[in-house]
């Protein structure tokens, strides 16, 4: 199965399990869960199932796609379902069977993995999902989100696109894998991957992107004043972004680096509050609506 | 008539680490609500996989046991009026206690006579009692809990399922919204549903589902399989019990594998390899008969042997990949140089206020060369010391050791020697992070060693300095690991220099930083408390008591080694008869003592033969005291101290101290004040409580 087919595969059966398909959220990000569609969204008492396509950034993963298994940038299929459903695990099981992965032949085991993100205060319990040895979707309970307690809780399973397509078309360098027909990743992403780590390690105006970052915590700073939770998280993303960027190119020494990554912490925090406080405000539309 | 009970929760997958705790647990509260709640039984057994903890108790009685209880009332005089009635007082009593008169009986306590009746409380019913197993089940405790969905309750996964059987019936009770049943679920894949209809058929009923309750069974199918592979491959699987403790409670139903990488791999650091196999994969790597590496690995999987050659060839992948990273790390590892890495460590901050771990390097460095000094090493070793000190973190700074950290000094070793420095300074960078556990194996080398204290009393000094003192469990830094580490190579290595005169130099060392340091007194007194402790707690492992502990500390904790045997020595001749005179002699001379600060003694001022004695027995031992003491020798230098013993007693009988002349006087105090010094070098015996029986 190539990786499109992968894609349409779970997103037919995330939508049939009642989950809002949405696309990609269009701010640079390390991980899906940063998308404000998981991240926001999961605080509170709305209910809230969604299933998304995220492509991740992590500049310091760039190898100028020459690693046959690290990526500048990777996709992430994101599910979020609060509250989680008793069932979640057999639902996910069932996702694996529609990509043909019969766990009969397979070993697949849930193996104890405890999330963490310190930079938006959020953290898990939860798996590592095996297949066969190999790590290819995260299965998290959140149990704190920007610094405040999940409840109702919600479950967080993010698969390892090209992880699992690796195993599914039995590649072993994540460039050879088919995206669709004929089609493979070296043939979309090997340029913009080069290109990326070049820009990343080499290229990057740093003095542009420290002055950025400053502007950007700035902008989240005044737009979350005015009540605008989700302009002023689009900053936050902006801020996580582009000291990744920094970061990357090794211009940020550690002890600065704490400092910088408790800025981002501290913005993430509050607008998480400021999230919850809005939605009590409005009355929690998405918990009436479901009411009806 | 008994019957046999069985409650088994059913769980998404528990962390392994959870597993055999939380069933020791069950099976201790099972035996303990028994007990407490008087029902009596055959005997309870337990059961865990990663999907359920579960408890089986044969022959419970059907009823709780009958117990009869004596109530006291009041004093008999109450109890009676004058015309020989029960007062109101006594019917009020019996009423409370739901009896009649007619139950009153008396008898007498300390002179008085009470009346009392004797309560029989009927045992309820078993079936009445089991629901209250719930709190069992939900008291069970885990290194870490976790909500679910809308639930408020805590645990370490989510409970899915609760079989509650009281032979075939079903306890009713509730958990996390999840009611009881008589259901259970066999293997995620392999299995189905099932009902138990007989607490007694539950082992067999999984066991056709695929699933091994019983946690040590598992283990063992591992291990035979194990054997079996061992016999049909003709190699040598060495089996680590941690590793098989934690797989066996991944899995419900096991099957071993085995599976291969490229040979070429096998160039990589053999630790590199075994820790890539056994923690991050759970793999038994595999060795020929003559225990050298193979290229192939031993898996246990969840399930049966079905497609087994599938599994094994995805594992394969699995692990290839991670040893194609690792190949990658090395080969881009040796393109840089030491000094490449040692100027990344300027980068990397150590601790927020003691700086980068370029400025940890330098002081270690500097402490090195102090201790080589002090050591009198000879030229070669110390060369080797300072130059492993200055190189000892580089490897910090690798892509490999960044991958594996578990690593740290292991790649350092082999790394330095691809990078052209000598053996010893190779192996002095492994093993100054020795001893890893407080009790984990010590560096065997002399620069080794050297630089293990240096690096480990640097960040001791460092963090106290700073006041980053442990206190309770909270010891982020390991410091309390790191100074026994420290005491123990001392010991073992018989160095005869104190520990004071380490600390001295090391905070000379950070005096000369422009780190804020808290002030002087603050840090010596916090350094003293801190390994006091820690000399203590070592001590108390070799059996040493805790007053024998502080007469051989009083003064300082010195020389380890000779304090450790100061301590087994006292801790022998304080329970020998024949060493009592010669105590009490010396702990009398170090009662009197401290009654002035004199210390200068006249000779011409001694008046009695027996003073006169007593001082030159003193001034001939003195040489070879001193020797002894320098020379570690505990048996030697008590032996001389005896010596004292006759001239003391004998001066404390013809002598009088308080004499009335201040001069004589002051004299004699300054003579007792003097040995006591002398004796107090060697302990302060008045803190022993001494056992010799007459």
């Amino acid at each position: 199965m190539n990786i499109q087919n992968m894609i349409l595969t779970l997103q037919q059966y995330w939508s049939e399990q009642n989950c809002i398909l949405l696309q990609a959220y269009d701010v640079e990000k390390g991980a899906g869960t940063m998308s404000p569609m998981t991240l926001l969204r999961s605080l509170g008492p709305e209910p809230w199932n969604v299933a998304y396509v995220e492509p991740s950034r992590r500049p310091d993963d760039g190898r100028y796609g020459e690693n046959p298994n690290r990526l500048y940038q990777h996709h992430q299929f994101q599910v979020i379902m609060k509250p989680s459903p008793d069932n979640i695990q057999d639902l996910y099981l069932d996702s694996l069977k529609k990509l043909g992965i019969d766990p009969l032949k397979h070993d697949i085991r849930f193996v104890e993995d405890n999330w963490e993100n310190p930079t938006l205060g959020a953290a898990g319990l939860g798996w590592e999902v095996w297949l066969d040895g190999m790590e290819i979707t995260q299965f998290t309970y959140f149990q704190q989100i920007g610094g405040l307690e999940a409840n109702p809780v919600a479950v967080e399973l993010t698969y390892g696109i090209e992880r699992l397509a690796s195993y599914i078309q039995d590649k072993e360098n994540v460039f050879e894998l088919e995206w669709n027909n004929g089609v493979t990743v070296h043939d979309i992403f090997y340029q913009p991957e080069l290109e990326h780590s070049k820009y990343t390690f080499e290229e990057s105006n740093t003095e542009m992107l420290f002055e950025l970052f400053t502007m950007y915590e700035e902008e989240a700073k005044t737009t979350m004043e005015k009540g605008l939770v989700f302009p002023a998280y689009d900053y936050v993303l902006k801020c996580s972004h582009t000291f990744n960027l920094l970061d990357a190119k090794g211009v940020i020494s550690v002890t600065e680096r704490t400092g910088y990554i408790s800025r981002i912490r501290n913005l993430a925090r509050r607008i998480a509050k400021a999230y919850v406080a809005e939605r009590e405000r409005l009355g929690y539309p998405m918990l009436k609506k479901e009411e009806k | 008539m008994a019957k046999n009970v069985l409650f088994e929760v059913g769980l998404e997958e528990l962390p392994a680490r959870f597993v055999d705790d939380a069933e020791k647990q069950l099976l201790e509260k099972t035996i303990t609500w028994l007990n407490e709640t008087r029902i009596s039984f055959e005997d309870v057994t337990t059961f865990s996989t990663p999907r359920r903890l579960s408890v089986l108790i044969r022959g419970m009685a059907d009823v709780q046991e009958t117990i009869e209880e004596e109530a006291k009332g009041p004093a008999e005089k109450i109890a009676i009026d004058e015309n020989g009635n029960w007062t109101k007082a006594a019917i009020g009593f019996t009423k409370g206690q739901g009896m009649s008169v007619e139950d009153i009986y008396t008898k007498e306590i300390k002179g008085t006579r009470y009346i009392f009746v004797k309560k029989r409380i009927e045992g309820k019913k078993s079936s009445e009692l089991l629901p209250g197993f719930k709190e069992i089940i939900e008291s069970i405790q885990f290194g870490k809990n976790m909500r679910w969905s809308t639930e408020t309750m805590r645990y370490a996964r989510p409970i899915r399922w609760l079989l509650a059987l009281y032979d075939k019936e079903v306890v009713p009770f509730e958990i996390a919204s999840v009611s009881t049943s008589n259901k259970t679920y066999g293997h995620r894949f392999l299995g189905n549903e099932v009902i138990i209809n007989d607490p007694l058929e539950y082992r067999a009923a999984l066991r056709n589902e695929y699933v091994i309750v019983d946690s040590k069974e598992r283990e063992q199918m591992i291990l035979e399989q194990i054997k079996d592979l061992e016999e049909k491959e003709n190699l040598l699987i060495p089996v680590d019990e941690d590793l098989l403790d934690e797989v066996r409670n991944l899995v419900e139903f096991p099957t071993v594998f085995i599976g291969s990488f490229e040979k070429k791999f096998l160039k990589l650091p053999s630790e590199v390899l075994i820790t890539s196999m056994k923690e991050h994969q759970r793999y038994f790597p595999a060795m020929s008969t003559n225990e050298e590496l193979l290229p192939k690995f031993v898996g246990v999987r969840n399930g049966d042997n079905k497609s087994i050659e599938n599994v094994a060839k995805g594992n394969e992948k699995v692990l290839r990949a991670r040893l194609s990273d690792a190949e990658f790390f090395y080969e881009e590892d040796q393109k840089n140089s030491i000094d490449f890495y040692l100027e990344k460590l300027q980068r990397v901050v150590f601790q927020e206020k003691l700086g980068t771990y370029a400025d940890k390097v330098s002081r270690v460095v500097t402490i090195t060369n102090h201790l080589c000094k002090m050591l009198d090493v000879e030229e070669k070793v110390a060369k080797n010391a300072i130059r492993a000190a200055e190189i000892s973190k580089f490897d910090l700074m690798t892509n490999m050791v960044n991958e594996f950290t578990e690593l740290q000094g292991i790649i350092g070793e082999k790394y330095a020697i691809l990078f052209g420095e000598n053996q010893d300074v190779a192996k002095t960078i492994r093993e100054h992070y020795l001893p890893k556990q407080a009790n984990g194996d010590l560096p065997d080398s002399i620069p080794g060693s050297i630089v293990s204290i240096a690096d480990k009393v640097d960040t001791i000094v460092g963090c106290i300095s700073i006041g980053l003192v442990p206190t309770g469990s909270q010891d982020p830094y390991g410091l309390r690991r790191q100074a026994t580490g420290i005491l123990r190579i001392l010991s073992d290595k018989k160095w005869s220099i104190s520990l004071e005169s380490i600390l001295n130099i090391v905070k000379s060392v950070y005096a000369n930083t422009d780190i804020q340091l808290q002030d002087n007194a603050t840090i010596t007194k916090a350094l003293n408390e801190f390994f006091q402790l820690r000399t203590t707690f070592l001590l108390k492992e070799d059996d040493i008591e805790t007053d024998i502990i502080h007469s051989v500390t009083a003064k300082e904790i010195g020389v380890f080694d000779y304090t450790e045997k100061k301590a087994a020595l006292l801790s022998q001749k304080r329970n020998e008869p024949a060493f009592k005179p010669i105590q009490e002699a010396l702990v009398r001379v170090l009662n009197l003592a401290g009654k002035t600060d004199e210390m200068k003694i006249n000779s011409t001022l001694f008046e009695t033969e027996s003073e006169k004695i007593l001082y030159s027995t003193f001034q001939e031992i003195v040489p070879d005291y001193e020797k002894a003491n320098k020379e570690l020798d505990a048996d030697l230098s008590l032996s001389i101290l005896s010596k004292l013993a006759e001239p003391i007693h004998n001066f404390f009988d013809n002598t009088m101290v308080m004499a009335n002349d201040e001069k004589i006087k002051n004299n004699r105090l300054a003579l007792l004040n003097t040995i006591a010094a002398s004796i107090k070098e060697f302990a302060d015996l008045s803190l022993i409580e001494w056992k010799q029986h007459q």
